[in-house]
């Protein structure tokens, strides 16, 4: 097993995929490494990658006019970064900094998209699972809006 | 000093004077009052007393002091009514006035043998803070010992030099994440609920113990769930309008439950249902 099908198949976001489905995603998967400091992508860019972090922490960032950018939130090793490049115009939204060293497995987003298209069942998959993730990330976002912790007032 | 349980009630409605020795600022709103009472204090972690400003009024405020002390005991007050503005407001030297500890505390001996996961979101942090003294007072009994912390930005986080104290410490893991920040924050971005799944507990031999404001808990709740660990194995802590702190009032009464007698901890899945009763 190649070291890049192992990693793809310990992550908690692939889990549940066949082994030929896997095998497509590892052959177009490669992992990098990302300098702390370094800007993964920025606003407005074209959303040319998909990326899994495999270890560090990642800050997703609004860059504010005059002011420090605000981080939005954070995600870590395991977590999807970003699904921009997933639905035109495949542009990123926020600014994606490594907060620490960070590795990533990285998906060309245009072979990505073709294999999606191509073979429905691992499309299917695909959209499951980030459909999840998004799902579970306008959750936590509700419930800031709530002020989860101060009661409202 | 006698326990609750032993008193009477006249006793039990009679607050015993405790003299302010420290008043600690944790964030713009909330301090931690450092009070020596009158006699030795015993107390459990998450019971409850009433604090009595004199001439203002009474209000129930959770313990957050080390249970094993007995010569002070330590009041978390957030200002945000009449009364806990002027206990916020108190001077070293001051008098309160404190009656209890009331209620049922957190059963952490249920918790020895296993894990302990460690819930708080804002000022909630205060009524679970004494269960890390207890936990590390005992630290051979328990397994992993996870603390995570929700807060809306770094400057509202409670505590935050004992978090730092706690992380730096080999035997306990903390973790605190931030609703949002700025580049000073070098910690989680995101709801508390988000660092459940990646805690190092193990789901089926962990005990939890939460704390913060009701939707908070439910959606903590919600998320142990969803991580496998066992709904009579999560424990919260309700606050509710407490007077007279003995069950005598009816104030407090949550459902069929007297916060003040019955609580204020109770066993998630035997009040679940009424965190989904509007207007309880």
């Amino acid at each position: 097993m190649s070291n890049t099908m192992a990693q793809i198949k310990d992550l908690k976001f692939f889990s549940g995929l066949k082994r030929r489905h896997l095998e497509v995603l590892a052959a177009l998967a490669k992992e990098i490494e990302v300098e702390k400091g370094t800007y993964i992508f920025r606003e407005g860019d074209d959303a040319l990658r998909c990326l899994v972090v495999l270890s560090g922490d990642v800050a997703l960032e609004l860059p504010m006019q005059g002011r420090d950018p605000r981080t939005v939130q954070t995600v870590h090793d395991g977590d999807v970064l970003g699904w921009s490049w997933l639905y035109p115009p495949h542009r990123w939204t926020f600014d994606a900094r490594a907060v620490t060293d960070v590795t990533a497995l990285v998906f060309d987003a245009e072979q990505l998209r073709a294999v999606k298209d191509s073979d429905h069942e691992l499309g299917f998959q695909l959209m499951t699972r980030f459909g999840k993730v998004m799902v579970s990330r306008l959750q936590a976002t509700r419930m800031r809006l709530m002020d989860l912790y101060g009661n409202g007032d | 000093m006698a326990t609750a349980t032993e008193l009477s009630i006249p006793q039990l409605l009679d607050p015993m004077p405790c003299v302010v020795r420290a008043v600690n600022r944790e964030t713009h709103d909330t301090i931690t009052l450092e009070v020596e009472p009158a006699e030795p204090y015993h107390f459990e972690p998450g019971q409850i007393t009433m604090v009595y400003k004199h001439g203002v009024g009474e209000i129930p405020i959770s313990i957050s002091s080390d249970p094993d002390r007995h010569d002070r005991i330590s009041q978390t007050v957030r200002g945000v009514g009449a009364v806990s503005k002027a206990i916020i407001a108190s001077h070293p030297g001051d008098v309160l006035g404190i009656r209890g500890p009331f209620g049922v505390g957190w059963p952490i001996d249920q918790a020895e043998g296993g894990d302990v996961a460690i819930i708080g979101g804002g000022i909630g942090l205060a009524p679970l803070r004494s269960i890390v003294y207890r936990v590390l007072n005992r630290r051979d009994r328990f397994g992993a010992v996870v603390i995570l912390v929700g807060a809306r930005t770094p400057k509202d986080i409670v505590f935050a030099e004992e978090l730092r104290e706690w992380g730096s410490r080999f035997d306990i893991d903390v973790n605190v994440t931030v609703d949002t920040a700025d580049r000073g924050w070098h910690g989680p971005v995101g709801v508390v609920t988000n660092m459940i799944p990646r805690a190092p507990w193990d789901s089926s031999k962990v005990t939890a113990f939460v704390c913060g404001p009701e939707v908070m808990m439910r959606f903590t709740a919600r998320a142990l769930r969803e991580d496998d660990v066992p709904m009579d194995k999560v424990y919260v802590t309700m606050e509710r309008n407490m007077q007279c702190g003995v069950g005598l009032c009816g104030h407090c009464q949550w459902g069929s439950h007297f916060v003040c007698r019955e609580g204020p901890v109770f066993r998630y899945d035997t009040v679940a249902e009424l965190f989904r009763i509007r207007g309880v």
